[in-house]
């Protein structure tokens, strides 16, 4: 070894704008090849699998490997009709704030396997502690209006938040859909300590938290990987790597020559990388954590690999900082393509369907939108009123506050 | 009735609250089989089990942060961070996640859960173990902020703050755990059974939040004080000969106004004494409102004594702290013209 100068290593992406992405980083595993160890396995050894990749749909829509799950095609058809309607949320939503009907958004375009296949994977009662990407898990569900949440989005006289969150801020105890945060990374450790009151209660309900790649550099992510593993706690902790935070690329979060997914097992957790666009992936690795969980296992983490393919939100511009066509090279393609591609190889979908679901989707969706524009759009100031601002502050208003609604209502 | 210092009060209430409310658990760094390094949860673990009191990892953020998804759950968790100079990894936490939880999913979810933090200096703890960092919280919307100065307090208070549907930061001034110290680190300490105080029901009561209490009556002038300073500033009165009427606020945010605002527009002069340091302390806040609702009844401008605006130094601490000799002098200041 030469001593030389020091030098410092500050990671670049493999592309950039006119610069075509190598995706081997990715160091990716055939699907099928990854093992299924029974769910009782110790923490220890998983170490192989948090360095491969869990896939079973292959690139002709064939189910692989021991991961491969036994379910009913039935489930898996609302899986992809609940991967289509986010799609087609997200889409109608990014053309309202273009109209200014509202303020923000942020798609979570060619991440849907995620949220949709892990909400099939959890009961009722299960609280998930997502990030403003995970819209999925709120339009996985039939009971969640689009009207209401488009209504949030809106900030209108029907929005349940009362104006006071940023667009896709959403909260839904009642969907086991914990309020977001903006200030990223802060759920992580409470999913932890909501899933340690569950197993001190002696109650069967486990909590499921969700962080990006970016965010797991904040200790808030350390923390509740420290906190799950000593209390073992019925948590299952998913990071879902993107590979890009705004503009920065996954390797300045620590993802250069190692992966998220080894964090979980130097910390004593069971955990696996997980082909994020594979929704049967998704789905098995999901219900093999969440029944190490149930049973008193213990937290898994789960490092599901996927593409940001559209902007961070509407307020950035990817093509800024990495090839406008990045998506279309990933080698991991896209979630709704791929579900569609086995569902029709296993003759349970054929493409008029697919095309027929489309149509009706958008519909659904234009509907709720028109009927959301009803209550109030951002453009037409039907805001909550002026006294919402000072309630909830503390259970009941103490004199202070009282006094100033007097002096911002005068 | 039994005779309590401040640790067995708070011990106490701590036993009281994990027998009624199923719902109650603590936790934070050596509180668990040891007791706590200052002895507050001793015993507790042994009477209630390991799921109810527990040693946490060292991490002030991963003790909050769980506690607000407790919380969330339906717990009331009371954590403990060891010293209030050590709070700081927890400040998002507090700030972003437990003082907003509420307002930002429109009472979707609360986070009811008390942080107990001893705090203060005068047991040569350096800038580590010695800080007052009460204006860190008074100054944030969504929590609630308490500092109570004796054993019956201290347990009323805090089963109040457990009750409190809101998030409570609980500051315990540690110089006062064993006795009500008084500023006079050269004369031996008076122990709390010599202080009627000390007087603590056995059973489930409350001191209400947003109560502050007139500790001595006096007719030359209001002292706003709360914690050690209660003690330093009624030493203060009696050595000074200056008839001081000491208000312990006891409640810092949101408090009791009209407690001060009554006893200002009588004296007509205010003296607002503390530990914490000086600018931009909480004192500045009392200061503020005493001006906005007792200016045409005072006689003379505010005194504020505070720590000096430098880190708890280690060898310099009686220097640093603010004795009765400062708080004196202050109160002969604030009598003239």
């Amino acid at each position: 070894m030469s001593r030389g100068s020091l030098r410092l290593n500050v990671p670049e992406p493999t592309g950039r704008p006119g610069q075509e992405t190598d995706f081997s980083y990715l160091h990716l595993s055939p699907a099928g090849e990854a093992r299924r160890p029974p769910v009782d396995v110790s923490p220890r050894d998983t170490g192989d699998l948090a360095y491969s990749l869990v896939r079973v749909l292959d690139d002709a829509g064939q189910a692989l490997g021991p991961w491969a799950p036994q379910i009913d095609p039935e489930r898996l058809r609302r899986g992809l009709r609940a991967m289509m309607k986010t799609r087609a949320f997200d889409s109608r939503m990014l053309i309202a704030q273009r109209q200014k009907k509202i303020s923000f958004y942020m798609q979570c375009l060619g991440e849907e396997a995620i949220a949709t296949a892990h909400a099939q994977a959890l009961e009722a009662g299960d609280m998930c502690f997502p990030t403003y990407r995970q819209q999925g898990l709120l339009l996985a569900r039939d009971d969640i209006s689009m009207v209401e949440m488009m209504c949030q989005l809106m900030s209108n006289e029907r929005d349940l938040l009362k104006g006071r969150q940023l667009p896709v801020m959403y909260s839904y105890k009642r969907a086991g859909f914990f309020s977001i945060s903006g200030n990223v990374a802060t759920q992580f450790v409470q999913a932890v300590g909501w899933a340690m009151a569950s197993a001190i209660k002696g109650d069967s309900r486990i909590a499921s938290a969700w962080i990006g790649d970016g965010s797991t550099a904040e200790a808030d992510f350390h923390n509740a990987l420290t906190f799950a593993h000593v209390y073992r706690a019925p948590v299952i902790l998913s990071v879902v790597n993107n590979q890009w935070a705004i503009s920065t690329f996954q390797a300045i979060a620590g993802g250069e020559a190692t992966t998220f997914a080894a964090r979980g097992v130097g910390c004593g957790i069971a955990s696996l990388r997980v082909d994020g666009n594979d929704y049967l992936a998704v789905y098995a690795a999901s219900r093999w954590a969440v029944e190490r969980a149930r049973s008193n296992l213990g937290p898994t983490l789960i490092e599901w690999i996927t593409y940001r393919a559209g902007a961070h939100s509407t307020s950035d511009d990817p093509s800024r900082y990495r090839p406008a066509d990045d998506w279309q090279h990933f080698p991991l393609g896209d979630p709704i393509a791929r579900l569609s591609k086995h569902l029709i190889h296993i003759g349970a979908w054929s493409e008029q369907e697919h095309e027929k679901t489309q149509k009706e989707v958008d519909a659904r969706v234009n509907e709720a939108f028109k009927e959301a524009e009803r209550y109030g759009t951002l453009l037409d100031g039907h805001i909550p009123p002026l006294a919402t601002m000072f309630e909830d502050v503390y259970q009941d208003m103490p004199w202070h506050l009282r006094e100033q609604l007097a002096k911002a209502g005068a | 009735m039994a005779t309590m210092t401040m640790v067995q009060a708070l011990r106490s209430a701590m036993d009281v609250m994990l027998e009624r409310d199923a719902n109650v658990v603590i936790y934070g760094q050596d509180v668990g089989y040891f007791g706590g390094v200052f002895r507050c949860t001793e015993g507790l673990q042994a009477k209630y089990g390991r799921t109810r009191v527990f040693d946490a990892p060292i991490s002030e953020g991963g003790i909050v942060g769980s506690a607000i998804g407790m919380a969330a759950y339906g717990l009331r968790p009371v954590v403990e961070v060891q010293f209030a100079d050590y709070f700081y990894p927890a400040y998002d936490q507090i700030v972003s996640e437990a003082a907003r939880l509420r307002y930002r999913s429109a009472g979707d979810f609360t986070a009811p859960l008390t942080i107990r933090m001893p705090c203060g200096g005068g047991i040569y703890g350096g800038h580590t173990h010695s800080q007052s960092p009460e204006a860190l919280f008074t100054h944030v919307c969504g929590v609630r902020t308490v500092m109570p100065s004796n054993p019956y307090d201290a347990k009323g208070l805090l089963i109040a703050s457990i009750e409190c549907d809101d998030p409570v930061i609980f500051f315990e001034p540690k110089r006062l755990y064993n006795g009500p110290f008084d500023g006079h680190h050269d004369r031996p300490l008076v122990p709390w059974s010599a202080h009627p105080s000390s007087q603590v029901p056995e059973a489930h009561y409350t001191v209400p939040l947003e109560s502050a209490a007139v500790v001595r009556s006096g007719a030359d002038l209001t002292v706003l004080a709360y914690g050690t300073m209660v003690y330093v500033s009624e030493a203060a009165a009696r050595e000074s000969g200056i008839d001081a009427e000491v208000i312990d606020i006891r409640s810092l945010w949101p408090l009791d106004l009209p407690t001060i605002v009554a006893s200002v527009k009588r004296t007509g002069r205010c003296v607002i004494v503390h530990e914490a340091t000086r600018t931009g302390g909480f004192g500045a806040e009392l200061a503020a409102l005493v001006q906005e609702h007792c200016f045409y009844h005072l006689e003379a401008p505010i005194e504020r004594v505070s720590g000096w605006d430098t880190p708890y130094p280690h060898a310099l601490e009686w220097a640093y702290f603010p004795g009765p000799a400062r708080v004196a002098a202050a109160f002969r200041r604030a009598m003239e013209p």
